[in-house]
């Protein structure tokens, strides 16, 4: 034993030590044996899930206060709302689910991204100026810590509608209405027009009406990324996935006739996953229903429009996809750097992109050329005979013009009058609508989040009165029209 | 100036010089607000904090223009935020350092404001409708302003009757988005662009706005900027006047 000792102590000595051999002990690969006990030790310590037979990270969590249905832009803008307005801090757990999260087919990132008050209803004047002074702020409202501020790049320059002789008088009175509102248009007249845009050819314009605050155009996407990006530092839990159920109680009640009805309350929410038949049974109290296009779909699941027809339990709701072009040309002699985005009176729209004089614009078809909305192919023969000579007309330097690039996307078209559904369903009792806005959803987005929010949180509509917005209208058939639809 | 003040705890990190997040380089605030949900907190109320500082600052003075008119109440509020006011045959009115300027303006009836100097000030979108109470204002400048963007641009419209010479020079959140609003203003004789860092393509957006206002005398850009000439090549630039 002594010589052992005694050998040892010269192997060890000062000049002989290796690095982590204090006092002899494993010095071949020390460095492999310590990341193996550290794994030894994580596997053990908690927080690690119980049955580690297999990874359920990508599955939604099995309850959630409000599940909400799409994760475009109205989505992210409901729960945003909710995570600001909760009475308590995690107060509410939110869940949104998306089907597609690269948003290849949403209407969201395919706008155009325009934003106007020049509306005919005094809401849809109001939530646009609360839209407005929410992305003018954005970066106060969506601010992350250690996050780059969002650059909406924001173009300032308004809309110019133009009006025949036949629409000039409701024209006039809808920019009255639209300045009491608190929205800043102005009229012009023929002359005034081609005084301040000569290129503008105003045969057959008898009013127009120009915005100058508040109203152009920005990026959508940064919108969207910015919502998705803030929402999930407030503890939003996102989850790719299809709602395919929704398991509901039911409860029978009588009204004040004797009549016998029957509300419903969704308790479980199926989501199923990408390519397989894996689905998480989601326990929710609330359920918003914000899937743009495909709203119609998610509210049969829920068994609206399951009834005889002309009854509360029949009506379904009106929401259905339509497919809408965008065509980019480049003109080099087109208008300059001060051109609105200009809504013609066939119902044609242009507005200039950038500053390499290209310009971004199409046209609504008619009901008759409504285009198959299956799939996103763009049709360019629709450019040619429908839109082009429009555009010729009313700005002559558009007569030489070439088609670079075209794309297409859905309206969330409510084919009943044209505007949102927002709040919740009568029999359905916690589902909550915030869709079916045909073409000027994105624009009121923040609006409408904070008034389903309110509505969720508070019980009512606080800021905006959107009670002319309820589901209740379709059944009761009153319309609310609006008008200045492109 | 503005560049110093955005680091810190006050503000945060990254807003304005997105450079250091690219670096990966993290400073001691940063790791700690990965870390702690306290921190984080903490760092965001301080930015809310600043934020409802500058809309304190650019709170409506339109209440003072009933009592002193809408020149003392205009030129109160730029004098208020650290800028300059020039009467109509009177003198720049500036504050000192410490924020004081002299009082006598309150006395002044009905002499309109002709020149408002808002350099280096936090005057933002609500701010400016505090400067349509000045009519008749001829010269404005809004140099290095932080707060003014694009949206701000859209607001100088109701004093395009007056307003001759403007100055935006060194603006960090002006793009050429907004230069179009400029549209607007038909008496501008002299507009001073230079130093955009949001502008993308200086020189096109000079040759632009000089077609959008012809009458106007649009400075700043140097046209040659970005060109580069090649040794067997010509200068490209035939058409646009060659700058000294």
């Amino acid at each position: 034993m002594l010589p052992r000792v005694l050998s040892l102590g010269v192997r060890r000595g000062r000049f002989t030590r290796r690095p982590g051999t204090l006092r002899g002990g494993f010095s071949l690969d020390w460095e492999e044996k310590l990341s193996e006990i550290k794994k030894k030790i994580q596997s053990a310590l908690p927080g690690t899930s119980l049955l580690p037979l297999y990874d359920s990270s990508h599955l939604p969590p099995d309850h959630a206060d409000v599940v909400i249905i799409g994760g475009g832009v109205l989505g992210l803008s409901v729960a945003y709302w909710l995570k600001k307005l909760e009475k308590q801090r995690g107060a509410l757990r939110v869940l949104v689910v998306e089907r597609d999260l690269t948003y290849s087919r949403a209407s969201s990132a395919l706008s155009l991204g325009g934003i106007h008050q020049q509306f005919s209803l005094p809401e849809n004047i109001q939530l646009s100026l609360f839209s407005a002074s929410f992305l003018r702020n954005i970066n106060e409202h969506l601010a992350v810590v250690d996050a780059p501020p969002l650059d909406l790049q924001f173009n300032p320059l308004g809309y110019l509608w133009l009006a025949s002789e036949k629409n000039a008088a409701a024209m006039e009175n809808n920019v009255k209405m639209q300045r009491q509102e608190g929205a800043k248009v102005c009229l012009m007249s023929p002359d005034q027009l081609r005084n301040k845009f000569p290129w503008i050819n105003t045969e057959g314009v008898a009013l127009a009406s120009y915005g100058m605050e508040d109203e152009g155009w920005f990026d959508p996407w940064c919108l969207l990324q910015g919502l998705r990006r803030k929402v999930q530092s407030m503890g939003v839990v996102f989850c790719q996935g299809e709602v395919t159920r929704f398991v509901s109680s039911s409860s029978h009640m009588m009204t004040k006739n004797q009549k016998e009805v029957k509300l419903k309350r969704i308790y479980e929410v199926h989501v199923k996953m990408d390519n397989s038949l894996e689905y998480q049974p989601v326990e929710c109290s609330i359920v918003i229903n914000a899937a743009g296009a495909w709203s119609a779909q998610v509210a049969a699941l829920a068994g609206i429009g399951k009834g005889p027809p002309d009854t509360l339990q029949g009506t379904k709701l009106p929401v259905e996809p339509r497919k809408r072009y965008v065509y980019v040309w480049h003109c080099p002699q087109g208008p300059g750097l001060e051109s609105p985005l200009v809504a013609d009176t066939s119902g044609t729209y242009f507005r200039r992109e950038g500053l390499g004089s290209n310009y971004l614009g199409g046209r609504s078809p008619t009901e008759e050329e409504e285009p198959d909305p299956g799939n996103l192919e763009v049709d360019h023969d629709f450019f040619q005979d429908k839109v082009w000579p429009h555009l010729a007309q009313r700005v002559p330097a558009f007569e030489t013009l070439k088609v670079q690039n075209a794309w297409a996307g859905y309206y969330d078209y409510n084919t009943f009058d044209q505007n949102g559904v927002v709040g919740p369903h009568p029999l359905v009792v916690n589902m909550f609508f915030a869709t079916g806005f045909s073409g000027h959803g994105l624009q009121q987005a923040p609006g409408v989040g904070r008034a389903v929010a309110e509505m969720i949180v508070e019980g009512r509509f606080q800021t905006i009165n959107l009670d002319s917005f309820l589901f209740s209208r379709f059944y009761l058939e009153e319309k609310i029209q609006e008008d200045n639809i492109i | 100036m503005w560049n110093r003040s955005t680091r810190g705890i006050h503000h945060l990190g990254g807003a304005v010089d997105p450079e250091s997040n690219q670096k990966k380089r993290r400073t001691m605030l940063q790791y700690l607000s990965d870390y702690f949900y306290d921190v984080e907190f903490l760092r965001g109320y301080f930015f809310q904090n600043e934020m409802v500082k500058v809309h304190q600052k650019n709170r409506s003075f339109a209440y003072l223009g009933e009592t002193y008119g809408p020149n003392n109440a205009g030129a109160f509020f730029i004098l208020k935020q650290g800028g300059a006011v020039k009467f109509r045959d009177k003198e720049w009115i500036r504050p000192d350092k410490y924020g004081h300027f002299s009082q006598e303006f309150w006395n002044f009836s009905e002499v309109p404001v002709e020149a408002v100097d808002a350099s280096d000030c936090a005057i933002n979108y609500e701010g400016l409708e505090n400067l349509h109470l000045l009519k008749e204002l001829q010269s404005l400048s809004l140099q290095r302003c932080p707060h003014v963007d694009d949206w701000c641009l859209s607001r100088l419209y109701p004093l395009a009757d007056s307003l001759q010479e403007l100055s935006l020079a060194g603006c960090p959140r002006i793009s050429e988005r907004g230069l179009g609003c400029l549209y607007h203003l038909q008496n501008l004789r002299w507009l001073d662009i230079s130093d955009l860092p949001s502008v993308s393509n200086p020189g096109l957006t000079q040759i632009l706005v000089e077609e959008m206002l012809p009458n106007c005398n649009v400075v700043g850009v140097n046209l040659a900027e970005g060109l580069k000439i090649g040794p067997e090549e010509q200068p490209r630039d035939t058409d646009r006047p060659v700058p000294a």
